[in-house]
């Protein structure tokens, strides 16, 4: 599903350079759910966003589900983004003056689906995270659990094979973090594959898999909750 | 795709009322100036009579005297004397040829309660209503003795007849002129070309005058000249007659000149009739006859001035100056809007997506601009008329605005706002969505 090769990438500003990535490699297969822990500015949301075709990358080989993403143009990014990708963010990103309806509506614009399509895709996905009821509510309208099942809904509206989360649970209390992690580990048994980016030892070790990211590089494929993992990411 | 993204920046526009208002008001503005000078321009450059200004000609003779020109470098006198007018007349090679001046009377109608008033008026041949092709409502021109012999019968025009007669068929009754009377034998359909080309001595965009008399009433009532009288040569004038045979001039003169054979055969006989002038010891300039159509005559008498144009180019500035801070407020608006936009771009839009939204949201800015910029328009356009039109006589039509034109201000509205709003559009598709997702 996503295969990088050493990918590098360098921040520059005008005093200095920052190494985010350097050599960094992983595969997911399809399928997986990974969560990726690591020290604050380890790179995670670095390789989230390339991952996520959001940002290039300035060494290396990256290809999403088969496909050599270096040289593609600007739209064919957009149009694989738009039809393989669902983004969750930490602060769940939803458009404040949209409803919900409106907010899940947005990648499905962009894919082109007939209104009627769209109308059905949008109302399974709010009924999939439980906020069938309040799809003319504003986000402001909502707890922070709710948006997050929101922006859930809007990731998977489309249908992606591919998830994104960076801290999806950052700003949630752990009661609501739990209901979130729930409802991606029903996405996974249904078959999508997750990538999640964590700060929270506990969830982490509810993925099957957890990858630890050091200084722009993965540090340890294999280690599920080891102490000194758990001292790494406090 | 086109609906949602208007719908977007509907909300967008409604989310930032002040910012969207700031906007729309730039582009009001730099319209509302500029339709406001561009309408008035549009409307006396135009050709008062399109059907046939390239076969009427405005006749001048190079009457003036020998030491300059009448105007540099070499331009004739704009009009004639007498003695050229009545000679002109027998010539048969037009068709349809006409001399004219204005004049002014009091005038009354029958009712002897009625309040006399002043009235323009033109005394000119039978020829002058098919020249023109002027409209009648009533009764039609008067015959060819009337322009040889007195004879008392006028054509009103459509103002008179309503002021005298209350807008009813006038023909067969009479009015008061200078306390003479005339028959009425013809009304006017409303008549008022723009610019005046027939007369552009006497107020370029003047209405037509309200009522016509034929030449035959000029000597014998020994009518003046309400219009402009220029001279070269010192004479000594005590008389009407010697006023008539002197050098000043103060008559127009047109002829239709349906082909370029015909025009050639006129030209020659102007130049054969100055020939003949000469050797009795008049027409001392070298010779210089001129005959102008009706644009190449606008153009020569400089009927629309070049401060109407300055003013016009001046007015385009004010609206690139208005673009200018545009731009400024759209990059603003954009910018403000980069969190969203990168979203978008995250969830599945291209560059040129965003770009297109942007363009949208501009363009509505662009046509709400353009209708406030109308109704600008419009209140200028009243404000120029109270200012003018009423104390020189100017035609009020010259202060309208037409749907052309009201169809032009939209689109430079449209267009203006999408040069305004391309670099804005352009920038903020630009940006690399990562950045922008991580400060939300
Ligand atoms: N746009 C940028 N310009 C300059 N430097 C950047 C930029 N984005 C990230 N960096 C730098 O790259 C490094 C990796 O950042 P990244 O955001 O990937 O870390 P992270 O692991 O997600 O950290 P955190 O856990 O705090 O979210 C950091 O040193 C950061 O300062
Ligand atoms: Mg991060």
């Amino acid at each position: 599903m996503l295969s990088m090769h050493n990918i590098s990438k360098v921040f520059r500003t005008d005093l200095v350079q920052t190494h985010a990535l350097r050599d960094f490699s992983l595969e997911v297969a399809a399928g997986e759910f990974v969560a990726v822990t690591g020290p604050s500015g380890s790179g995670k949301t670095t390789f989230l966003n390339i991952a996520g075709l959001l940002e290039n990358f300035d060494g290396g080989s990256y290809r999403l589900d088969g496909v050599d993403v270096a040289g593609l143009s600007d739209s064919a990014l957009a149009r694989l983004r738009n039809e393989k990708i669902g983004f969750i963010f930490q602060s769940f990103n939803l458009i404040p003056d949209l409803n919900l309806f409106d907010n899940v509506d947005v990648p499905l614009r962009y894919r082109g689906f007939s209104a009627a399509e769209r109308k059905q895709r949008i109302e399974e996905a709010l009924e999939k995270v439980g906020l069938g009821a309040r799809m003319k509510h504003l986000p402001s309208q909502l707890s922070g659990g709710q948006q997050q099942r929101a922006a859930i809904a809007r990731a998977l509206a489309g249908s992606p094979r591919f998830l994104l989360a960076d801290e999806p649970t950052g700003n949630l209390d752990s009661l609501m973090a739990r209901q979130v992690m729930e409802l991606l580990e029903q996405l996974h048994e249904e078959g999508t594959t997750i990538v999640m980016v964590t700060h929270d030892a506990e969830l982490a070790r509810r993925a099957p898999r957890n990858i630890h990211v050091l200084d722009g590089a993965v540090s340890d494929l294999h280690v599920v909750g080891t102490p000194s993992l758990r001292a790494a990411t406090v | 795709m086109f609906a949602y993204y208007l719908r977007l920046s509907l909300a967008s526009l409604r989310r930032h009322p002040a910012l969207s208002a700031l906007m729309v008001l730039a582009i009001a503005i730099g319209i509302g100036v500029c339709m406001t000078t561009l309408t008035v321009h549009t409307l006396m450059s135009s050709d008062p009579i399109p059907w046939k200004s390239d076969k009427l000609f405005a006749v001048r003779l190079d009457s003036w005297g020998p030491d300059r020109p009448w105007e540099e470098p070499n331009e004739p006198p704009p009009e004639l004397n007498w003695r050229d007018a009545t000679a002109l007349m027998a010539s048969d090679i037009p068709p349809r040829h006409a001399a004219m001046f204005k004049s002014m009377f009091t005038v009354q109608n029958e009712d002897p309660g009625f309040a006399p008033y002043m009235v323009e008026a033109r005394i000119t041949h039978k020829d002058f209503f098919a020249l023109f092709d002027t409209p009648f409502l009533h009764g039609g021109g008067w015959g060819d003795s009337a322009d040889k012999n007195l004879e008392q019968v006028v054509v009103l025009g459509k103002v008179a007849n309503d002021k005298l007669f209350g807008g009813e068929n006038s023909v067969g009754r009479t009015i008061r002129l200078d306390e003479r009377e005339f028959k009425v034998v013809g009304v006017l359909a409303d008549w008022q070309p723009v610019p005046k080309f027939y007369d552009v001595n006497n107020g370029n965009f003047d209405a037509a005058e309200d009522i016509y008399l034929p030449w035959g009433t000029a000597q014998p009532f020994q009518l003046r000249t309400a219009g402009n009288t220029n001279g070269w040569k010192p004479e000594n004038i005590d008389s009407f007659d010697a006023f008539l045979n002197s050098e000043s001039v103060w008559i127009q003169f047109w002829a239709e000149l349906p082909d370029t054979e015909t025009k050639a055969r006129y030209q020659a006989f102007l130049d054969a009739y100055v020939g003949e002038q000469k050797k009795l010891g008049r027409f001392p300039r070298p010779l210089n006859n001129r005959l102008s159509d009706v644009n190449q005559f606008m153009s020569e008498r400089h009927v629309v001035g070049d401060d109407n144009r300055v003013l016009v180019g001046l007015s385009f500035l004010f609206l690139a100056v208005c673009l200018i801070n545009m731009v400024g407020l759209l990059l603003a608006k954009f910018l403000g809007k980069a969190p969203e936009l990168a979203l978008r771009r995250a969830l599945g839009a291209s560059q040129w997506q965003i770009v297109q939204l942007n363009l949208v949201e501009v363009g509505l800015v662009g046509l709400l601009g353009g209708v406030l910029g109308l109704g600008l328009a419009y209140g200028g356009l009243e404000a120029v008329k109270t200012l003018y039109a009423s104390n020189d006589g100017n035609d009020v039509r010259l202060y309208a605005l037409n749907l052309p034109l009201a169809l032009q201000a939209m689109a430079i509205a449209l267009a203006a706002s999408l040069l305004a709003g391309l670099y804005p559009a352009l920038k903020v598709g630009r940006l690399a969505p990562a950045g922008l997702l991580k400060t939300q």
